[in-house]
């Protein structure tokens, strides 16, 4: 299991547009990955839904966690596309 | 004749009939004849269709509103692939032999009811999204097409809410403007409608008894007239016609530079007040933002605004005019401008008194604050940082050894800066005088006009009774202008104007002929002033 934790830099939070990036950007990977509002409640990366449910918004910091199937590859994948979207 | 108020989505006019639209209710049966296995078949052949039709109108919006307002399909295209979303339909079916309408219907009040519920503005928007494509699946199982809102006529649309797919499918060509009874001026309807330029209202308490009668929104001031006296018809078909003028002449003078006809360049920058207001800088075409007024930061919060909520506001506006330079100026409160937190006493003289950069560099915790939340920023896009009510060199001295700590600072905790240019404000007639010895120290003046007038003029624009003294072309106040061009240009500075003075035409040619690199006025003064500048002819002899 791999984690990482991100601080939020878009101010409106992950919204519907990163939001579905998201989901596109995990359905991609053999992982499961997890994120969870630190604090807060925690969803599975790749149900739309359940992630906008969540309301992050910017300033938070979200707890990020990958498992299964090449975990270091989908880490970086992952952490790389917060770092550019969110 | 009949006055009802709204929330305006577009500072503008729309003339004509209403036409009320109601949504067809469709009613569904509750329990299938059917098996669950053949009801989630039915489900699942009218989803694949709704997902055809969403691509089309995703290409159809990706025409019309572009990339960014398209991409709302996309997301309601993965909306119909969501798991959660598909589970909870299948479980419907499953447990209490419903329709493949009914559980869609009820899977989609559900998800939308959650979104509601949400803290967030921006996600209760989102309720009508889930609602949306709910409807879309049950249209298609009822073999419910969309009617035709507008009836082939020109019209005005009156309905109870318009989702994005209804707002993209309408026919531009007839659709005059909308009134909507729900709906924030935050949903994506509200945004198309601003990006395809039609007037609307929402949160409109309409009856059914206009449908048919002529009306007029007036987007300025938020209300619709129904059945509008002759009188006021008229004045609103001008102001109509004065709006396409100026679309006109901003569609002619996009793109084109601001260049006179023998061929000499001066940049046009906007000013803004607020982070909002960066629309319109991109809408009229701006190169860049001559003047950031931070204070709004200051004004709109109960205490002082943290490093990182000023961060990520100067980093929205600097990320949008993508690589286009914004200027922004320091703290300028006080005087006029008041914010309880800070405890300022009051003083006789609050114009010659305890505000701006005396304030900032008495109180450097709120200056330092500021700095570091601007130098983070820088690495998004180009930043100035411009240092307002300067008069002496000393406090210019202060004020960059003030930014070069929050520089280490930041350098320390290994955040990435850019190249950040530094400049002052010219609008103290000291400043003027010693207009040399600044230019040393920094890269760039702005003539802040309005200031410097009231300071050289010795006169309160505030007070009425001094509009006969009053000359906003006075020749002092012209000679310092000229003074401090020739100052700058002496030091390898550049200089502008930010003041009001920037945008007055009379104007122009006097200031093209001083020098002034840059001029930086209201978003709407810029086209204007373009139009003005590319009229002018400076190897002819000046007509003034």
């Amino acid at each position: 299991m791999k984690k990482f934790e991100y601080t939020i830099n878009d101010p409106l939070g992950i919204h519907a547009r990163p939001a579905g990036l998201l989901v596109k950007a995990v359905k991609a990977l053999d992982s499961t990955v997890t994120v969870e509002k630190v604090g807060g409640k925690s969803a599975e990366a790749k149900k739309l839904m359940a992630i906008m449910g969540l309301g992050i918004k910017g300033g938070d910091t979200v707890s990020v966690t990958i498992e299964g199937g090449d975990e270091e590859a989908s880490a970086a994948a992952v952490e790389q596309f917060f770092k550019e979207n969110l | 004749m009949q006055v009802a108020t709204g929330k305006s989505i577009l500072n503008g006019i729309a003339i004509g009939p209403l036409r009320i639209y109601k949504k067809a209710e469709t009613q569904t049966a509750v329990t299938s004849g059917l098996t669950p296995e053949e009801e989630y078949a039915r489900f699942e052949a009218a989803r694949v269709k709704a997902q055809e039709q969403l691509g089309g109108l995703y290409e159809k919006a990706l025409d019309e509103v572009g990339e960014e307002n398209a991409a709302i399909f996309e997301i309601h295209q993965m909306m119909l692939d969501d798991e959660d979303y598909l589970d909870a339909v299948k479980g419907i079916i499953d447990t209490q032999n419903a329709t493949a309408e009914y559980a869609a219907t009820t899977t989609g009040e559900n998800f939308s009811a959650a979104f509601a519920a949400m803290e967030d503005a921006y996600m209760q928007a989102r309720a009508a999204d889930v609602k949306d494509i709910s409807r879309r699946v049950v249209n298609i199982l009822s073999g419910q097409e969309d009617a035709d809102m507008l009836a082939g006529q020109p019209a005005i649309l009156v309905a109870d809410d318009l989702t994005p797919s209804e707002t993209v499918q309408l026919d531009k060509s007839k659709l005059l403007g909308f009134i909507t009874r729900h709906g924030s001026s935050n949903s994506h309807t509200a945004i198309l409608a601003r990006t395809m330029n039609i007037p609307a209202l929402v949160g409109v308490d309409f009856d059914d008894s206009w449908d048919g009668k002529l009306a007029v929104i007036d987007g300025y001031n938020s209300c619709v007239y129904i059945e509008p006296a002759q009188e006021l018809l008229a004045t609103m078909e001008e102001k109509k016609n004065n709006d396409l003028k100026q679309e006109a002449l901003l569609q002619n003078l996009k793109k084109k530079p601001n260049i006179t006809l023998d061929g000499k360049e001066i940049k046009v920058y906007a000013n803004i007040g607020n982070a909002g207001d960066v629309g319109l800088v991109l809408q009229n075409d701006a190169q860049g933002i001559g003047l950031f007024r931070s204070e709004f930061i200051y004004l709109d919060s109960e205490d002082f605004p943290t490093e990182e909520q000023q961060f990520l506001l100067y980093k929205r506006v600097v990320e949008t005019m993508a690589g286009k330079k914004v200027i922004i100026r320091t703290l300028d409160i006080g005087a006029d401008k008041q914010a309880d937190y800070f405890g300022l006493d009051k003083e006789e003289n609050p114009a010659l008194g305890y505000r701006a950069i005396r304030i900032c560099l008495t109180r450097k915790d709120i200056f330092k604050t500021q700095l570091r939340a601007i130098l983070r920023a820088s690495a998004f896009g180009t930043v100035s940082i411009m240092f307002p009510m300067i008069i002496s060199v000393r406090e210019v001295r202060d004020a960059k050894e003030t930014l070069e700590e929050c520089r280490a600072e930041l350098q320390e905790r290994g955040v990435a800066i850019g190249n950040v240019e530094i400049g002052i404000m010219i609008e103290t007639p000291a400043a003027v005088m010693l207009a040399d010895e600044l230019a040393e120290e920094v890269e760039f003046f702005s003539l802040g006009t309005n200031d410097l007038t009231q300071y050289t003029l010795a006169i309160d624009r505030q007070n009425p009774k001094l509009d006969t003294f009053y000359d906003s072309h006075h020749p002092a106040v012209l000679r310092m202008i000229k003074h401090t061009v020739e100052a700058g240009h002496r030091h390898g500075c550049w200089v502008g104007i930010c003041g009001e003075l920037g945008a007055d035409q009379t104007l122009t040619e006097t200031f093209l002929r001083m020098g002034l690199d840059e001029l930086s006025v209201s978003p709407a003064a810029i086209l204007p002033l373009r139009k003005k500048i590319r009229s002018l002819d400076l190897s002819k002899e000046s007509e003034a």
